[in-house]
């Protein structure tokens, strides 16, 4: 938390927002600072997007209270909607207009003249990449082209602060890549961005600083390194032969990890400290001590691992609605 | 009030260019109208009796005022489809005025409820339908059709953001406009129907504007006069335009 002259972008202190007997959100605390990324973390039904929409005004807290650029979410909203950009879930583009009339409508809904809204829209087309499907209907949009869409028209007033509810949600790999690439070049420009996602290796490239949340509630705020070193960075699985020497195996590979490896029906999972040559480090090992391997792998440590090194549990959909649409 | 002109224009345009490009709802509000009046003139026409009146002159102001309301079917499954794609949460997030999504979508189904009259209208007149009336008076039943589509899309509005889903709208839609505008003047003189249907479609809105609009179009004497009609559309948007507005703040999750 850097101590700049404006004070935080974003400042949520307590907040609690309850639909029918969930809470939705149970007292969750949050600062960012501006030009700062703040990941928002968790499973589906941890109250991700009722956060968001808070903060974009769309929606009232039961209590607590909510700044962003100084500025009351829910006293200040008019002045504060001038200021903030929104790209949701549901990639909210009309799809019976062009790529083109979207970006010129948002850009006349915040006061802009025609002319000077439509400029805009070319610009940001151009800097999305769409500029030769500008003219087209956004019906027939892939959908990373659709999610790039949506976040050129949370930009037409180039807000200070941006809110991306899980950006890349349901893209292909390549699509996250480009979007991905977008939101970096973004907040390369100064912007602050409050991102929500499921996806630990999302918050990992992008984000300043993670916040954990599960049921409303915050479970852990740190750096990127400081929530991996609590998870012990990534996993390399060991699938041995059958009737391999499991303990001797555990034995071999212990100086690879700061922990002692897991083991189960023949399947070895070492948290590894340095990816680069862990795969041939490990192969040599066990083949030295005359281990026979069946399969290896090295796999990122996931949404699950973080709420099992957070929790004890597995991340799970809340499964009431607490997650409202 | 400048900002709620502005952004309820840019609405409505956004409305009138989607209609453009969805040809299924085009020809709801084009072929369709015209399938009904010539279904009733030359199917049902024959065996109705309008004493004093031909029956495509007693028909055209009928289905006319059926057809309105029609008119906000659009506003209705726009507003759905608005609301289940999150492009009122986009609104919403926007410096722009709150009235305007929903004032922008019913002024655009004036435009559309403008057209398929006009269609209606040219379709009347070459099947044999006759204006007896002052050019004044045509003019005024006009400007009464328009007001009181406007005010029935106020009413769809609500029914929109009041269901879930499409293809309820289209259900619960069609299971209230039906009966409504069927027991009514706009077919068959109310006289001849049976006790119980016969008093509601005299106090049935639809039969005061139908009514209003035949002493307008074709000179017929009135028991409901212009004014009637006119209080009635009024009265529809005073009080579905707040339920629709509560219903949209509600459904945006303010």
């Amino acid at each position: 938390m850097s101590t700049q002259g404006s004070g935080p972008a974003i400042e949520v202190e307590g907040i609690v927002k309850r639909f029918g007997e969930v809470r939705a959100l149970d007292g969750v605390d949050l600062v960012a600072a501006p030009g700062q990324v703040l990941g928002l973390l968790g499973p589906n039904g941890a109250g991700k997007t009722t956060l968001v929409r808070i903060l974009a005004t769309l929606l009232k807290a039961d209590g607590g209270s909510a700044r962003v650029l100084g500025l009351d979410v829910a006293r200040d909203a008019a002045q504060l909607r001038r200021r903030i950009g929104l790209a949701g879930q549901y990639a909210a583009v009309d799809e019976n207009l062009t790529g083109l009339e979207n970006l010129t409508m948002v850009g006349r809904l915040y006061g802009a003249p025609r002319a000077q809204a439509r400029a805009r829209g070319l610009a940001l087309l151009e800097r999305f990449d769409l500029l030769e499907a500008g003219d087209r209907g956004t019906k027939a949009y892939s959908g990373g082209m659709r999610r790039r869409l949506d976040l050129a028209a949370a930009l037409v007033a180039s807000p200070p602060v941006l809110f991306l509810d899980e950006p890349t949600t349901g893209l292909d790999p390549r699509s996250r890549l480009s979007v991905w690439g977008m939101i970096e070049g973004l907040v390369a420009d100064g912007t602050t961005v409050l991102l929500t996602t499921q996806y630990l290796d999302e918050a990992d490239r992008l984000a300043d600083t993670i916040a954990v949340i599960d049921h409303g509630r915050l479970i852990a705020r740190g750096t990127p390194d400081e929530l991996k070193d609590r998870l012990g960075g990534e996993r390399l699985e060991v699938h041995l032969d059958d009737g391999a020497d499991t303990e001797a195996a555990v034995r071999v590979l212990t100086p690879m990890s700061d922990e002692p490896p897991s083991s189960e029906n023949g399947v070895l999972e070492v948290s590894i400290r340095e990816r680069s040559g862990a795969m041939v480090e490990a192969l040599r090992r066990l083949s030295d001590a005359g281990i026979e391997v069946d399969d290896l792998s090295l796999r990122r440590p996931t949404l699950d691992d973080v709420f099992l090194a957070l929790t004890g549990h597995a991340a799970e959909a809340d499964g009431q609605g607490a997650e409202i649409p | 009030m400048r900002r709620l002109i502005i952004d309820t224009a840019i609405i409505a345009e956004r409305n009138v260019i989607r209609l453009r490009r969805a040809p299924e709802l085009l020809i709801g509000f084009t072929v369709q109208p015209i399938m009904f009046v010539l279904l009733f003139r030359y199917v049902f026409g024959g065996a109705i009796r309008t004493p004093g009146y031909s029956y495509v002159d007693y028909l055209i102001p009928g289905i006319i005022v059926q057809n309105t309301a029609f008119g906000g079917f659009a506003t209705a499954l726009g507003l759905n489809d608005d609301v289940r794609k999150g492009l009122i949460d986009r609104f919403r997030s926007l410096p722009m005025s709150r009235a305007a999504v929903l004032a922008g979508r019913t002024l655009s189904d004036v435009a559309t409820n403008a057209l398929s009259m006009t269609i209606l209208l040219v379709t009347g007149l070459i099947i044999g339908f006759t204006f007896h009336a002052a050019f004044l008076d045509g003019a005024a039943g006009i400007g009464l059709l328009l007001l009181f589509g406007y005010a029935f899309s106020w009413v769809l509005a609500f029914l929109g953001l009041l269901v879930s889903s499409p293809e309820t709208v289209n259900s619960v839609g069609f299971i209230a406009v039906f009966p409504l505008t069927f027991i009514s003047s706009a077919f068959v003189p109310v006289p001849s129907m049976p006790d119980g249907l016969r008093q509601f479609a005299e106090v049935n809105p639809f039969t005061i504007v139908v009514d209003a609009m035949r002493h307008l179009w074709i000179g017929a004497p009135s028991h409901h006069d212009v004014l009637g009609a006119v209080i009635w559309s009024l009265a529809i948007i005073a009080v579905f335009a707040p339920l629709a507005v509560w219903r949209y703040r509600r459904a945006a999750g303010g």
